[in-house]
């Protein structure tokens, strides 16, 4: 090998150096690790609260949170001026639920109207995300136990009878950040009905609807239509409301045909009409607590 | 001869290639936007950030996925991402930037470095021009480096309702640390 060759070698080494890291210079360095799939993103706030109004939301609390509820529904508002148009008539339910995890949550709630203590688990074995399902479905199951004395105390009363189960599928879809929507075929059946013609069992199809007017305020609807008969002197569930949010406290203000506040009392027990303007005025307070934190933020920083 | 030499030239360009850059995939970004008056930390933090930086150019880069960030409460976190930073419509921050003066580090030797690191921080649909202060270690081949420096949440066009605003302060303090390894 001459030396005009190796020269020449020793150039093309020099040359390749030299391009090799100055190619890179100018180069787009987050471009270079190629395309960044974005992490699976579970779909949240479909609603602001786990209900709609009164009927399940196909929301779930989170894992470690605690959700205390307060519910009210006053009177009629066409009962005149004397009862202050139902402001002076109140029932209640208080009710704790609580996230087992993301996908289970268990809650009970007492109601004062019949006395009623109720129980329900809420499971959501399919959860809309980015890359995955397009919609959620949730199911949930529970109790209603009537605490009312018995009508008539002189006949065979069963214990059993006190009781009325509810099994309800929510198929709900967060359209996007301002439009929820979510069906809800619901079964009711109590164990002990008024008269031989009512049904024990009652099969309702719901409708409930969520839309954002700001980050922080959504008005909300939901409706119940029966597929099997309803017992005479009841009608079909119909509320509309307003969602407010402020911090760890969720108000829901509504005006609904319903008094009842479990799923026995408002999908068999409504008495109300919106047409002859039965209609009572009502909110819900949710309080979220955080009892287990994520594993981050569980030891205290040094 | 002619080859071998020829295969040399092109393993000693690929390499000086490779040593350029540096890469982390779960750099902390970690901020605290609490007030003095609130009783809850304002914080969040994101342990899954992507870092990469060039030796030779400084160039000096940050992306992460918003809905990374993890919060004490759940609700902070569906607040953040709904209501703050608006996860949907901006999923990503991205810093591009450059790191001033990296010809004084050796990142052959073991040692420690303030730099400061200068460049557009792109997030929330706002892209600003920021500078930080930070400390690059060298250590077995490792490069650490850190970073503590302020935002103020309005340059991002991130609004604090009246409501919480003695809970949320108007200016976070962002915290950097990341491990790189060479790639």
């Amino acid at each position: 090998m001459n030396r005009y060759k190796l020269n020449k070698y020793l150039l093309l080494f020099v040359l390749l150096v030299l391009s090799s890291s100055s190619a890179f210079a100018q180069d787009d360095l987050l471009g270079s690790l190629g395309e960044e799939k974005a992490p699976r993103e579970y779909t949240r706030n479909a609603f602001k609260s786990t209900r709609v109004i009164t009927a399940q939301s196909m929301e779930q609390l989170s894992k470690g949170v605690l959700d205390f509820r307060i519910l009210h529904r006053f009177g009629r508002v066409n009962s005149g001026a004397y009862e202050a148009y139902g402001f002076d008539q109140a029932v209640m339910r208080m009710a704790l639920d609580y996230g087992i995890t993301d996908r289970l949550t268990l809650g009970i709630g007492r109601s004062s109207n019949k006395k009623e203590i109720d129980g329900f688990i809420k499971y959501r074995p399919i959860w809309q995300s980015n890359d995955g399902w397009p919609l959620s479905v949730v199911i949930t199951s529970g109790f209603v136990k009537d605490g009312m004395k018995w009508a008539d105390p002189s006949r065979e009363n069963y214990y059993s009878s006190r009781f009325s189960f509810f099994h309800q599928v929510l198929i709900g879809r967060k359209f996007s950040d301002a439009f929820s929507l979510q069906l809800m075929p619901t079964l009711v059946h109590r164990n002990l009905v008024l008269t031989e013609e009512d049904k024990n069992d009652i099969i309702s199809i719901g409708v409930g609807t969520r839309l954002k007017l700001t980050n922080r305020l959504a008005i909300t609807a939901e409706y119940f239509r029966h597929i099997t008969d309803l017992p005479t002197g009841y009608y079909d569930p119909l509320s509309i409301g307003f969602d407010i949010e402020t911090g760890g406290h969720v108000f829901q203000l509504h005006f609904t045909n319903s008094l009842g506040m479990n799923e026995r009392s408002y999908l068999v027990g409504t008495e109300g009409q919106w047409s002859k303007g039965d209609i009572h005025f009502g909110f819900n307070i949710s309080r979220v607590f955080t009892i287990s934190k994520p594993k981050e933020f569980r030891k205290k920083k040094e | 001869m002619k080859k071998v030499f020829l295969f040399l030239t092109m393993v000693i360009s690929l390499a000086a290639n490779a040593q350029d850059k540096y890469l982390t995939r779960n750099a902390k970004v970690h901020f605290d936007a609490t007030t003095s008056t609130s009783l809850e930390k304002m914080e969040g933090v994101n342990n899954q950030v992507i870092s990469i930086f060039n030796t030779q150019t400084g160039q000096y880069e940050f992306s992460m996925q918003m809905q990374s960030f993890e919060f004490e409460k759940a609700l902070m976190k569906d607040h953040f991402n709904e209501n703050y930073v608006e996860t949907t419509k901006f999923p990503k921050a991205v810093f591009k930037g450059a790191i001033q003066d990296v010809a004084k580090v050796n990142f052959a030797k073991d040692g420690k470095y303030a730099v400061v690191v200068k460049g557009t921080m792109d997030m929330h649909g706002v892209k600003k021009e920021i500078s930080a202060n930070g400390t690059l270690t060298i250590s077995g081949g490792k490069v650490i480096a850190s970073s503590t420096f302020k935002l103020l949440l309005s340059d991002f066009n991130v609004e604090v309702p009246k409501l919480v605003s003695d809970k949320i302060a108007k200016e976070a303090t962002i915290t950097v640390d990341a491990a790189y390894n060479k790639m």
